[in-house]
């Protein structure tokens, strides 16, 4: 088990730099120095304390959605519905925070609560209805994420409109924002807010679940096996409705991430990217929760530095992009490397 | 001399174990050649090293005298080997015209020339006596039929070196005469055959040499009309096999399980087990004897809970559990050895400890609280594989995928067993298991039974269901046909209650 996960590490690790190396070739057909576009791509993620901690706020929504992405997984559900839950969760969590003048201690936390349940909820349906009716989740959850959608259009404009917009809801109080003043100054300035931590709580509670109880047996067991988990006398539709509402919390809590710490309130007629963004942190981290930590912050960095690196070179950010897609297609085609890694083991043991 | 194939000294290591530790295998052109070996012996690896699925670590291939570097299983089509796998590899969806053709497509122009295959397919078919239908679908087919679509298979790509990793495990008794009659077809034919099996008799009846391993390594290769099937088994496990099971009288005590009037449906929606009544004892073994597909499964399933009983009852010591759960069932005494064991039995990428914990892991002290504990699940785990012999590379950690096929047997056996059930259902228990570990598992069937706990067999093999049952029910078309006694029967009265001819009617 530890040599197969090392393994995927392994593969892991190949395909970003196969990445990267592909992004170095795309700088180079454009006409630049791909040692200088790096440069600059990594200086504009961490090149100040600031900048850290943007880097680590881009990344906080992707840890959460990743995460969800890959428990799902790990029970043998695809879960794309991550963007509807985390809209679900930052809109339940904004509602909250807009509705109520109770004192931070009290607002935020029942904000955030809020968004974890909103969240359930939006994976709660897709798991009913997959194990009640045998409905695939890929389908329910994609209407799912539309719900969302028009949820939002409809009830931002109609109870929480701002000031001057129609498309988008009043700015949340301080007090209802995961931002505090103490970070901020502490990454002088930066984006960075309590989601963070959040995140990195929840990375380590889902990594207890999986491995450390009945639970995770049981879901695990659930998703390599469904017929062998029955016969033992697990409850496969049980499990599938638990997994899925675990998921859905977790890209809820995402949400929260999103709408009341890195902005500080939520637009109308926009699907999150991080939602979809978190089946390529899933894949990348290898389905495992300090992988997806992991493969998260890579992504923050890259996203956060990408705007540097086009200040201060001729390259356009698109490559940024284009290095995360060529990331995940390697991790896609993470068999071929295997295949290759193998061969090349083989063949280096043959030589001496 | 003329060897089609020669393995020379070939060495293959997994973590943790010597899978094949210089083993020469060499097989004449024309010949059945028999592997045998006991559970893990390294027989399925070393042909799938022929078979070009893996690389051997040091060692030779000859193939008509040719050296050959077998790098994937492309090449060893191109060379004329073909292998049919223990568990097939089918489409179910697709016809066995497009399973068959799958991969090296017949074209004309841009499209699939499905009718000149089938009509090749057809002749094939026709020429070795396998009475295949190529437009039929793989899932409206029989596993007997399965198998000859994966030896067209084979014949279609030109192979006539051919490989059968247990085939016989997974057939009727019916079934294996007529694969038996279709490997003589095409030894006429030219062809060659390596055959792995663990039915001594099969060997006896069909091979003409031999080739024993064990522990990985070769014991020797033997004429089989020369050999005693008695010496077979002795070179293959080291010591004298009792092939005869030995128990004294049974003593019945109060009734465990008790079946009444039951119906269940099948999966095609139609009664697949019709007003079935049953009635097993404390310490008794009862044998259910039957054609495959006569309502074993559901009868099991229904007990064990796995299926809905449309009508009837379903006691267990007195309390009816017709109703209840699979997990109450099991938490009540009820141990059920699956008849597929991929697909019921293990969760193969789990490792054998979290396999072995399958039905206990929610009860102190291998969790508490809802969390695991990790220490005990390991010490039960070690327990279950030292008891049963159940040999892999690293134990209790392998993953259950990397054992052999006996060894996983071994080790669902061990994990039903070590529960102590009150009644243990145990269905075709020793399927692919090799005579030493068959011996074992039977002794450990009356050892259940003799320490007052009830035992429900069920399997397709008579002389199983005759030597190890007390009384006997034979099942024919959902129906209970009769019961009769062990020792008051034999093979012929038993074959023919299980054509549908009742006990009354033959006297
Ligand atoms: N992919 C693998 N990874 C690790 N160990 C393996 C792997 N394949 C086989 N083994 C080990 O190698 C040994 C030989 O296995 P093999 O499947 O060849 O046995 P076998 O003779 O076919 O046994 P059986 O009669 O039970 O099928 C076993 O101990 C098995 O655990
Ligand atoms: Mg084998």
């Amino acid at each position: 088990m530890k040599m197969e996960l090392n393994k995927e590490y392994v593969l892991a690790l190949i395909a970003v730099v196969l990445g990267l190396l592909a992004g170095a070739i795309l700088m180079m057909l454009t006409g630049n120095n791909p040692l200088q576009g790096y440069y600059f791509l990594i200086r504009g993620g961490l090149m100040s304390i600031e900048r850290v901690g943007n880097t680590l706020a881009t990344a906080t929504p992707l840890i959460f959605t990743g995460l969800a992405v890959a428990f799902a997984f790990r029970t043998g559900l695809f879960n794309i519905g991550a963007a509807g839950q985390m809209l679900a969760g930052g809109l339940c969590a904004t509602a909250i925070g807009l509705s109520f003048a109770w004192p931070k201690v009290i607002l935020l936390p029942t904000a955030v609560l809020g968004a974890l349940i909103a969240g359930a909820l939006w994976g709660f349906v897709p798991g009913y209805l997959k194990s009640r009716f045998n409905v695939h989740e890929v389908v329910s959850s994609i209407m799912m994420n539309w719900i969302a959608y028009w949820t939002v259009y409809y009830v931002v404009p109609g109870y929480f409109k701002g000031p001057y917009l129609e498309t988008e809801s009043r700015k949340i109080t301080e007090a209802a924002s995961l931002k505090v003043a103490w970070l901020t100054k502490m990454f002088s300035g930066s984006y960075i807010n309590l989601g963070f931590f959040l995140a990195v709580l929840a990375v380590i509670v889902i990594a207890f679940i999986l491995n450390k109880t009945t639970l995770g047996y049981e879901l695990k067991a659930v998703g390599f096996n469904r017929h062998a988990a029955e016969y033992a006398g697990i409850r496969s539709n049980r499990n599938i409705v638990i997994s899925m509402m675990i998921s859905g919390a977790l890209a809820g809590l995402g949400g929260a991430a999103f709408y009341i710490g890195y902005a500080s309130n939520i637009q109308i007629g926009v699907m999150p990217s991080q939602g979809f963004d978190g089946i390529a942190v899933s894949l990348l981290g290898a389905n495992s929760p300090w992988g997806v930590f992991f493969a998260a912050v890579f992504f923050g960095l890259l996203h956060s530095g990408k705007g540097f690196m086009n200040a201060m070179t001729n390259i356009p950010p698109e490559i940024a992009d284009s290095i995360i897609a060529t990331i995940i297609y390697f991790a896609a085609t993470s068999i071929l490397i295997e295949r290759c890694w193998d061969r090349l083991k083989k063949y280096l043991r043959g030589a001496k | 001399m003329s060897f089609v194939v020669e393995m020379l000294r070939i060495r293959k290591e997994f973590p943790g174990i010597v899978a094949n530790d210089d083993i020469t295998l060499q097989v004449k052109q024309g010949e059945i050649h028999a592997l045998l070996g006991e559970n893990g012996a390294g027989k399925s690896t070393l042909m799938s090293i022929l078979f070009g699925l893996y690389q051997p670590d040091g060692g030779e291939i000859r193939i008509r005298g040719k050296q050959v570097e077998i790098s994937n299983p492309n090449v060893a089509n191109d060379l004329g080997i073909g292998m049919v796998h223990q568990h097939f590899k089918l489409v179910h969806n697709f016809t066995i015209t497009e399973n068959i053709i799958l991969g090296i497509e017949p074209k004309r122009g841009l499209v699939v020339d499905k009718k000149a295959a089938s009509a090749k397919i057809r002749e094939l078919s026709e020429k070795y006596g396998l009475n295949v239908d190529p437009d039929a679908k793989i899932e409206d087919v029989s596993v007997g039929m399965q198998q000859r679509v994966e030896i067209l298979k084979m014949l279609y790509r030109n192979a006539d070196v051919l490989i059968f990793d247990e085939p016989t495990s997974v057939l009727t008794p019916q079934e294996i005469q007529e694969l038996m009659k279709i490997m003589r077809n095409l030894i006429a034919e030219g062809k060659s055959i390596i055959l792995i099996t663990h039915k001594l008799k099969e060997i006896k009846a069909i091979a003409d040499r031999c080739t024993v391993i064990r522990r990985g390594r070769l014991i020797g290769t033997v004429d089989v009309a020369e050999t005693s099937e008695a010496r077979m088994a002795e070179m293959m496990v080291g010591r004298e096999v009792n092939f005869q099971v030995v128990k004294a009288p049974a003593k019945p005590g109060k009734v465990v399980l008790a079946v009444e009037n039951l119906s269940v449906l099948n999966n095609r929606k139609v009664l697949g087990l019709k007003d079935f009544s049953l009635e097993v004892r404390a310490g008794e073994i009862v044998g259910v004897a039957g054609v495959d597909g006569n309502g074993q499964v559901e009868l099991v399933e229904a007990i064990t809970g796995m299926r809905r009983a449309e009508s009837g009852k379903i006691m267990l010591n007195g309390k009816d559990i017709t109703e209840a759960s699979v997990r109450s069932r099991i938490k009540a005494g009820i141990a059920h050895i699956p008849e597929d064991r991929h697909k019921h039995g293990l969760i193969l990428d789990y490792s054998m400890e979290d396999n072995i914990a399958l039905k206990v892991y929610d009860e102190p002290p291998y969790s508490s609280r809802g969390l695991l504990n990790r220490n005990e699940i390991r010490r039960y785990a070690q327990t279950v594989i030292e008891e049963f012999d159940v040999r892999s590379g690293q134990g209790a950690i392998s993953v259950a995928r990397s054992l052999s096929g006996g060894n996983q047997q071994k080790a669902i056996v061990g994990r039903e067993l070590a529960q102590n059930p009150e009644l243990l259902i145990a269905v075709q228990p020793t399927r692919g298991l090799d005579v030493g570990a068959i011996e074992y598992i039977h002794r450990r069937l009356v050892e259940q039974r003799d320490k007052g706990k009830a035992v429900l067999l069920v399997s397709l093999e008579l002389d199983e269901i005759l030597s190890v049952s007390d009384r006997i029910a034979v099942i024919n078309n959902g129906e209970l046909v009769g019961i009769v006694q062990a020792d008051e029967t034999d093979e012929n009265e038993i074959g023919l209650m299980m054509a549908g001819v009742k006990r009354g009617d033959i006297r």
